[in-house]
């Protein structure tokens, strides 16, 4: 292959192959191949869930199927940061609806929704496993507990 | 002699065990070794590794133990075992002092913790600035830094060790013996405390009908809800023909309100290894999955070490302990569905498809993950496994109380002092944990009810705080063990709320392939808004228990068929809240906004002007000469007016 | 074979081993309402309607799915199991459009088959949220509306046990489930090849036969079966003729050779049937034109024909062809009147290159 034509190849899609060759014929497959090509691309885009099915050798009806069904799997373009507040049992009798309230204000979204400038993604989760810290959200990988709704504006300003 | 750097090290060229060339004492060899020669010189390296890794009250060495288990790590302590290790290398100590980044403590509400041992010192919400002190004045000068001890809040009494802090000393740790003391990324820790023991025992002592005929004994049940015994699953799936078997580990923790199996996963994976590795050669298996939530990513890595580690000792793979028994375990990482905890749609999910429930039988017994006979348990389940075989299942059943036997780990949280995970042998009281052990209730507010099991449990009132917490107990009162959430409800809260928010979460969750949960949990939802919007009808208590009776016989899965519990539990002690919304368009906790309403009270109000100015819909009027009053109809009752006025004088009724 | 005895409403019936409680209660006749159930389709207990009470057992358990034992004792018709029914079938009813008036379903409709027996109006939990999906009316052949869809799946299963396609399948979960192609797409824009096997087994008005629509309903309707005229396969089934004029045609499950199976022409390949472009008469071209002519004066013309070319140039310079879409009979005539009249071995037909 030619320079040119190197430049013209998706690196994205290069993984993505790689991901399909990598589990070929392995059973099971379709959920990690999921979860691996929306770390690729952020999201589910409808071009790659069919390029999955293809390489699977599972009717893309099927591939839509589970990618709905699973909480993770986005099909719209997801924020930098993906904010995840918890409404677990615990969070939601220490006042974790006024978190939610004074967050939705700050950022003008709702539940699954992506602010305007694309920083973040806001989702409502059922527990993230942290409720001796209630009430809790969670940036990305990082956890915030005890919040209160004073707490919120300083803790999304940390975030680009 | 080369001397051994960890205890993993072999201790002399003696020494033959690699995973290709397995030994078959090479796990008893870790605590007790050398056993195939006698070396004054290999015993003595392996006792001074031992030392190190267990520092018990004696040895020479301090370890200062950092929480790193995700509330703590929230907090920052990962931080600050770098600044430790700065400052004790600083202070000249590093030769007599480590640290050892830990798992969950279960007392995650006074994180970061961090303990010295072997002292057991128990400094609770540390910081950063926290750290010199604690080097100078405890790890140089012997000295506690009081200002760092936890206080009971009830006693106001200091706390000088963890095992005398109220919440640890009314616990039994079993399972969570290790979690907060070892350091779960490495292996030999887990040795230093007889980890797999237990499974050498039973792979070379016993034949697995003997194995699971103790499990029988042990009278061990599930930890994930229902409370099935484990001996009797362990034996119906040995006993389902079959060439090939799968051992699933359900770690897909959705309760809201329960992190056990998180704390257990993150503090001390080898003790779920250890537990799949005895049920597997039980059972006759060579493949084991565990299915872990995504949401929880620290608890994936550990597993991934912990298998890695276990692989390359030779724990893991083709003729373990030279046993010909072959076993692999495999992590799949869930992607978010709550009803993937329902054993037919794990495996569905496994097998890379919707995670929709299939009709049992077949059980996974006799046709489960890709059709062959499986078994599985949570994660508790599978941890608690180890101990039975390391003591025996005289010593285990010699816990808790006739039908329901061992310890349960509770997630206390909610509306209590001490918040965490709680160990306590089967058939202690609700009283005993959440006014002992939890400390009573927050902001010394009355009691109402405590909600057990999460979204499949139910709500107990004052009443029946006596009752004695085990399995069946807990269904014959209309709750159940469930994955063991105990959330404290006190008296600002709704119970009808309560009901919705259960509803709510169990109709969001349904999978949608049965009638009567996908459209039955929906109206009964619809139902319940209602009332908490002052909109209930005379009719509508009957339509819900009428709906509740249906799609609890009805549907397909355990989601289905007990997501009515939070309502019925609700309906059965607290009918008069629900009666209330509905005929007199109140709430008696105060806490569904739509019936509530706020008042100015003349004779209290100082006309500050402070509740007008941050009202957010500017419906309070009222100036120097004029007394402030609320426009109720534009009013949106936030309570902000309430929260900002100095003087107590708005009034919600 | 081993046989099972059981109790059924109080009667005693014996049936094989391996047999379901849904099957031990139809082949005794004994009625169980079934929504997702197909005696040809996997069964997945989905619709919950065919619960039973049988002794012992906790729940209701749906009779599709439960084996019998020997032993049982089943009982198909308590209140419990009845108001149970009931309020599944209103749970249904309270999300599903109520135009019974113009569905084109009426009259064939499984759901209100069970909603007229078990007296379900509509009204209970009336107000609630619904559904509200655009129609896809997207190709010639298939009305589909998702807001009639219960969810059975049965149209999934087809597609995909039957016709080995896979294009159907759920999508979103709980309350918002869906079934359709992948992305939710109209059919026109998915890998369906409009064989309609999804439209038979449907059992409400979700999918529907596009030209039937406000042509007739079942009652009106002669069900006449025969045999599809579009290749050699075979295929049967039944046209739907009202007044005299072929409405449409729909799936004979007792269909030999096809069962339920057709494809694209065979069932929606109906129109040149009363097609105004049609030959009625023979044509003879005269001057160049052709004209209308009667049966005899064609016949004749053909015969003298024949007959002339037969006489001037020897039988074997008479050749026939014919059709795969011919039936046998007619086939067989043929031939019969090549070698018996003509005297040719000339014979040869469409379909065997």
């Amino acid at each position: 292959m030619c320079e040119l034509c190197q430049d013209l190849i998706d690196p994205k899609e290069t993984k993505l192959a790689e991901v399909l060759a990598g589990y070929a014929g392995r059973k099971g497959a379709l959920i990690p191949v999921l979860q691996k090509a929306q770390e690729i691309y952020g999201y589910l885009p409808a071009d790659v869930l069919r390029r999955i099915g293809r390489g699977l050798k599972i009717p893309v009806a099927r591939v839509y199927g589970v990618a709905t069904f699973y909480a993770q799997f986005r099909l719209t373009p997801m924020g930098q940061n993906v904010l995840r507040v918890c409404l677990g049992t615990a969070c939601h009798v220490r006042g974790g609806a006024k978190v939610l309230e004074t967050i939705e204000q700050e950022l003008g979204v709702k539940d699954g929704g992506t602010t305007e400038d694309q920083r973040f993604t806001l989702e409502i989760v059922a527990c993230i496993g942290a409720c001796g810290l209630a009430p809790t959200m969670m940036i990305n990988d990082q956890v915030y507990g005890r919040l209160a709704p004073d707490k919120v504006a300083g803790i999304l300003a940390q975030y680009e | 002699m080369k001397t051994m750097k960890t205890l993993l090290d072999p201790c002399c060229g003696r020494c033959t065990h690699t995973p290709e060339t397995p030994c078959r004492d090479y796990v008893r060899c870790q605590t007790e070794g050398p056993l195939c020669h006698d070396d004054p010189a290999c015993r003595m390296e392996r006792e001074r590794l031992l030392r190190e890794l267990k520092t018990e009250v004696g040895s020479q060495k301090q370890a200062v133990l950092f929480c790193t288990g995700t509330g703590c790590a929230s907090s920052g302590s990962n931080k600050l075992i770098e600044i430790m290790d700065a400052e004790i290398k600083k202070a000249g100590l590093d030769v007599s002092v480590s640290t050892r980044p830990t798992g969950c403590h279960g007392f995650c509400e006074q994180g970061p913790i961090v303990i010295i041992e072997p002292a057991k010192t128990f400094y609770t919400r540390v910081k950063a600035e926290d750290i010199p002190e604690i080097v100078a004045k405890d790890l140089v000068g012997g000295e506690r830094v009081e200002h760092l001890l936890y206080v009971d809040p009830t006693t106001g009494q200091a706390a000088t060790t963890y095992a005398n802090a109220p919440f640890y000393a009314k616990q039994h740790r079993i399972v969570l013996h290790n979690c907060g003391h070892i350091n779960p990324e490495r292996i030999e820790d887990y040795f230093a405390q007889d980890g797999y023991r237990g499974f050498a025992h039973a792979l070379q002592d016993m034949k697995p009908d003997e194995v699971i005929e103790e499990v029988k004994r042990s009278g061990l049940r599930g930890r994930g809800g229902a409370g099935f015994p484990t001996g009797l699953k362990w034996g119906l799936c040995r006993q389902s023909a079959g060439d090939k078997k799968y051992i699933i580990c359900n770690a897909d923790e959705g309760d809201p309100g329960a992190f056990m199996d998180r704390s257990v996963l993150e503090g001390d994976p080898h003790s779920v290894l250890e537990g799949m590795m005895i049920a597997a050669y039980a059972i006759g298996a060579d493949e084991g999955y565990i299915y872990c939530r995504a949401e929880y990513p620290l608890a994936i890595k550990r597993l991934e070490i912990a298998i890695k580690q276990a692989e390359e000792v030779g724990l893991l793979g083709d003729n373990i302990l030279a046993s010909g028994f072959n076993f692999r375990i495999y992590i799949k990482a869930g992607a978010g569905a709550f009803v993937c905890g329902e054993e037919t749609a794990l495996i569905a999910s496994i097998e890379g498809k919707r995670g929709m429930p299939k009709v049992r039988p077949p059980f996974p017994a006799q046709q489960g993950l890709w059709g062959k006979p499986t078994n599985n348990n949570n994660v508790e389940t599978y941890s608690n496994v180890p101990h039975i075989f390391r003591h025996g299942a005289d010593w285990y059943a010699g816990f808790g109380t006739e039908k329901s036997k061992g310890t349960k780990i509770f997630a206390l949280t909610g509306k209590v002092n001490n918040t965490g995970l709680v160990e306590v042998p089967m058939g202690m009281s609700l009283r005993e944990i959440i006014f002992d052990i939890g400390g009573g209730i927050l902001g010394g507010k009355k009691f109402k009810a405590v909600q057990i099991g999460g979204p499949s449990g139910g709500c107990l009132p004052e009443s029946l705080l006596d009752l004695p917490v085990d399995y069946d107990t807990l269904v014959q009162a209309g709750a159940m063990v469930g994955s063991g959430g105990l959330v404290v409800l006190d008296e600002t809260t709704c119970m009808v709320d309560i009901a919705r928010y259960f509803l709510n979460f169990t109709q969001k969750e349904s999978c949608g392939k049965c009638t009567p949960c996908r459209e039955g949990t929906k109206r009964m939802l619809e139902i319940l808004v209602r009332i908490t919007n002052g909109e209930g009808k005379e009719e509508d208590i009957e339509t819900l228990e009428k709906l509740a009776g249906v799609v609890k016989s009805t549907s397909l899965c355990g989601l289905g068929q007990t997501a009515p519990n939070p309502v019925l539990a609700t309906l059965k002690y607290f009918r008069h809240e629900y009666e209330a919304h509905i005929r007199d368009k109140q709430c008696p906790a105060h806490a569904c906004s739509a019936l509530l309403t706020y008042t100015i009270d003349e004779e209290k109000c100082k006309k500050c002007g402070l509740c007008a100015k941050n009202c957010p819909v500017k419906c309070i009027t009222g100036d120097k000469n004029t007394p402030y009053r609320i426009d109720a109809s534009a009013c949106i009752k936030c309570g902000t007016c309430m929260e900002k006025c100095k003087f107590g004088a708005v009034v919600r009724a | 074979m081993e046989w099972l005895t059981l109790t059924i409403d109080g009667r005693t019936v014996s049936v094989p081993k391996g047999t379901t409680v849904l099957q031990a209660c139809r082949m005794n006749n004994i009625p169980i309402p079934t929504l997702c159930h197909d005696p040809e389709l996997t069964a997945t207990g989905s619709c919950r309607l065919c619960i039973v009470d049988i002794e012992g057992m906790r729940n209701l358990p749906p009779s599709c799915v439960t084996q019998a034992t020997q032993g049982m004792v089943v009982r198909t018709q308590t209140e419990k199991v009845r108001d149970a029914r009931k309020t599944i079938l209103e749970l249904l009813v309270a999300n599903h459009p109520l135009d019974c008036m113009t569905c084109q379903k009426m009259g064939s409709c499984d759901l209100a088959k069970y909603a007229y027996e078990y007296q379900v109006t509509g009204e209970a939990f009336a107000g609630g949220e619904r559904r509200h999906l655009p129609i896809d009316d997207s190709n010639p052949f298939i009305l589909r509306d998702p807001n009639k869809c219960i969810l059975c799946g049965k149209c999934i299963r087809a597609c995909e046990e039957v016709q080995g396609r896979g294009v159907l399948d759920f999508s979103h979960r709980g309350f918002n489930t869906q079934v359709g192609p992948a992305f939710d797409l109209p059919y026109a824009e998915s890998e369906c090849v409009f064989c309609g096997s999804c439209v038979s087994v449907c059992p409400v008005g979700a999918l529907t036969e596009k030209q039937m629509a406000g042509q007739g309903r079942p009652w009106e309707v002669k069900k006449v079966q025969t045999t599809c005229p579009f290749c050699g396969t075979g295929c049967n089934f039944d046209l739907n003729v009202k007044d005299g004029k072929v409405i449409g045609v729909t799936s004979n499950p007792e269909a030999p050779v096809n069962g339920r199976a057709l494809c694209v022409k065979g069932r929606f390949g109906m129109d040149m049937i009363h097609s105004p472009n049609r030959l009625t008469t023979p044509l003879i071209k005269k001057d160049g034109e052709f004209v209308e002519a009667s049966w005899d004066e064609a016949l004749s013309l053909v015969a003298e024909k024949l007959g002339e070319i037969k006489a001037q140039y020897g039988a074997d310079s008479i050749a026939a062809l014919s059709s795969a879409r011919c039936t046998n009979e007619e086939n067989y005539l043929m031939q019969k009147f090549m070698r018996a009249v003509i005297g040719s071995n000339n014979v040869d037909h469409c379909a065997r290159t």
